[in-house]
């Protein structure tokens, strides 16, 4: 018997020095490189970490306590609430609190794996949520005191104006999907041509026409609120988008399964709900999660009709002439916000792609 | 199918003559006395003028103005809210009823005065156009700005009126067009341009926000004139005159030097305008449609003209701005208004 046992691995090609040579230094031109990016990273992330945090100021209430050098987070330490709540009154602020919570309530678990009942919180987040949302945030039902939408800004509009547009969309967009690819020709001609249009004009143009030119046509003394108009476009303009990603999906599923269940005898809203949509969906999440992040990233253009979103808020107030130059901690605040909900968005995507398996690796 | 025609027919003209009744049923004042408060227009943000606080409470001279006439409608001065408005959608929200008055910043020019169905009921604020200057540049007067980089706002009359001026001086300028005023002053404090133009009013806000506000200045020449106020919907007047005389007797006030503090031990004045102007004599607030104290109500839960102006914009607030032309016509200025009698 001879000796068999293998030598070890030489030390240069294992941990970090391995690591190293093989990821970093394998070549004369990788080193070269390794070294320009390593130098960026230090002159660039030094004096960048140095703004935002270590020279930074976070508390005090006024501009001459921002004397770091470094971000004035003061400033938006003092207007947190008028960028979270717009102008709702503050005694009535708990009732967008308990919509925070309630959203998290719903949405929280489906991050986590094998919570219990899971599924059913994220209905609920679908559905009861919303009803919730209509009777506490406007108020003037059950007692509450009545809070007309002209009030209502900041984060919790942004929120709001995006979860209207996720919601409501994903369901009428499904049966524009659904129409498109029907039988027959009026409500097929119906369908490509509300979803053309729609596709065709951009979010900007919509939201324009909803607040400038709708008030002209309607006779004078006849207006529903600026809110709902933007609500309104953003719904139909979205689930024009959300019925061509579905679309999508429903032609992705193989004639065999339209036909298999046709041949078990279903109708066509039980083959629809039951075997093809379920099947569409599942294949369609990365799409449809995309175009949500885009609609809540779009939902900052109701700016331009004067409604004051997190962005709006934030722009209306870094003009402020007691304060030195806050643009960049005011756009800052905002892009990190945003951030955070869209990268939300985005990890949920991938947590339910990789439980739905539907990438077809296996 | 005829049955059908008729009916839709009907049902179209019933839906008309409820349309036009409506419309015509209320005047702008019982519309806003039945909905409990004013429903104003201001700006999305502009210093001094309207803009959230801190609390998200609005502030400025537009705002005041506004709540000078809640205070001469309800006798109560918080009974107005406030619809921000781009430069765009400001005339549209005021025509289709959306709200009540435009005090949002606005130029009082004969094209908008003639061909909008608007009236414009006074100057809350008399404005003009003006430039900032880097000190090193060594200018001291706008005729010495030939063939200069100017940073301006896009999309306001602020690109037309440069455009005017340079052309009836013959000289040449490179304009240096941004879509935001805080962008404006970024392009410039980059050194960009050499000239930033802008409303008087907003130059010094603008100024503040350099990193050495020091290192500019603003040349005395003013190049435009911009009376800014209050607008209303033309084919109500005795709404228009409601809010003309809300901002007239503010201006009277300062006048006759009733102030928010004093206005109480005034009353008791021999004077017969202030007497006039505080209620206790006269029937004016009858005529306009309001309660006998309309005015009373204004200076203390307002103020007067002079009070507004320095609360908002005067050499005390960081916009530190002179009265200038906006004293009153007796101190040099040419604030004036018509009597209260």
């Amino acid at each position: 018997m001879s000796n068999t046992k293998d030598l070890p691995p030489p030390k240069t090609e294992i941990g970090v020095v391995g690591w190293c040579r093989k990821h970093l230094f394998s070549s004369w031109h990788n080193t070269l490189l390794t070294i320009v990016v390593a130098y960026f990273l230090v002159t660039l992330i030094g004096p960048l970490l140095n703004w935002l945090i270590f020279d930074a100021t976070f508390s005090g209430t006024q501009p001459s306590d921002c004397t770091g050098g470094g971000a004035c987070w003061v400033f938006i330490n003092q207007r947190i609430n008028f960028y979270i709540y717009g102008f709702y009154p503050d005694p009535l602020q708990w009732r967008i609190d308990v919509m925070f919570v309630l959203l998290a309530v719903a949405f929280v678990p489906q991050f986590i794996e094998n919570f219990p009942k899971r599924k059913w919180f994220g209905i609920f987040g679908l559905t009861g949520l919303p009803v919730i949302g209509y009777i506490l945030i406007p108020g003037g039902h059950f007692g509450l005191e009545n809070v007309p939408s002209s009030k209502w800004g900041g984060l919790a509009l942004t929120l709001i104006l995006s979860y209207v547009g996720i919601v409501a969309s994903l369901p009428l967009g499904t049966l524009l999907a659904m129409g498109r690819r029907s039988d027959m020709p009026i409500i097929r001609g119906l369908c490509v041509i509300f979803i053309e249009v729609w596709r065709a004009v951009p979010l900007i143009t919509v939201l324009f026409m909803a607040s400038v030119m709708l008030p002209l046509f309607l006779p004078e003394g006849m207006n529903f609120e600026k809110l709902a108009r933007a609500l309104i476009g953003i719904t139909l303009w979205q689930s024009a988008y959300m019925a061509e990603e579905i679309r999508g999906g429903l032609q992705a599923i193989p004639k065999g399964q339209y036909e298999a269940a046709s041949a078990l005898g279903l109708g066509y809203w039980k083959k629809m709900g039951l075997i093809i949509l379920p099947q569409a969906l599942t294949l369609v999440i990365p799409g449809i999660v995309n175009t949500f992040i885009s609609l809540f990233k779009d939902t900052t253009l109701v700016l331009i009709i004067g409604l004051f979103d997190i962005l709006g808020a934030v722009q209306s107030t870094i003009t402020d002439p007691a304060w030195q130059n806050v643009t960049t901690e005011g756009y800052v605040f905002v892009a990190f916000c945003f951030w955070v909900f869209c990268f939300g968005m985005s990890r949920y995507s991938q947590n339910l792609e990789s439980k739905l398996d539907t990438s077809h690796r296996n | 199918m005829k049955k059908r025609t008729l009916l839709s027919a009907g049902a179209l003209a019933l839906i008309g003559t409820l349309a036009a009744g409506s419309a015509m049923a209320a005047s702008t004042l019982e519309t806003v006395k039945a909905r409990g408060h004013l429903q104003c227009g201001v700006t999305t943000g502009l210093p001094g003028f309207s803009q959230p606080d801190d609390k998200g409470h609005w502030t400025g001279i537009d705002v005041d103005t506004c709540r000078a006439v809640a205070a001469a409608v309800f006798g109560d001065s918080k009974k107005v809210e406030f619809t921000p408005l781009t430069a765009k959608e400001r005339f549209t929200a005021l025509q289709s009823g959306e709200i009540d008055v435009l005090s949002r910043n606005t130029t009082w020019t004969l094209t908008r005065d003639a061909s909008l169905g608007l009236n414009f009921a006074g100057v809350n604020y008399y404005d003009g156009q003006g430039f900032l200057v880097s000190k090193k540049l060594g200018v001291d007067d706008a005729s010495q700005l030939d063939g200069a980089t100017i940073c301006v706002q896009a999309g306001t009359t602020t690109e037309l009126n440069l455009a005017d001026y340079f052309r009836a001086k013959g000289m040449k300028f490179n304009p240096l067009v941004f879509d935001s005023s805080e962008q404006t002053v970024t392009g410039f404090a980059n050194g960009r341009c050499d000239v930033l133009t802008s409303d008087r009013s907003q130059l010094a806000a603008l100024r503040s926000k350099l990193a050495d506000p020091g290192s500019a200045k603003i040349l005395p020449n003013v190049i435009s004139k911009e009376p800014l106020g209050p607008v209303v919907r033309q084919g109500d007047d005795p709404w228009f005159s409601i809010v003309k005389w809300s901002l007239f007797t503010q201006v009277n006030a300062e006048e006759l030097g009733i102030t928010m503090d004093n206005a109480d031990k005034m009353k008791k004045a021999d004077n017969p305008n202030v007497q006039r102007l505080l209620g206790t004599d006269g029937d004016l607030g009858e005529k306009l449609g309001l309660s006998a104290d309309f005015g009373y109500n204004i200076v203390t839960q307002v103020g007067n003209y002079g009070e507004m102006y320095n609360r908002n914009v005067g050499p005390d607030t960081p916009l530190g701005l002179d009265r200038g032309i906006n004293a009153l016509w007796t101190e040099g200025g040419i604030m004036y208004a018509p009597p209260l009698r």
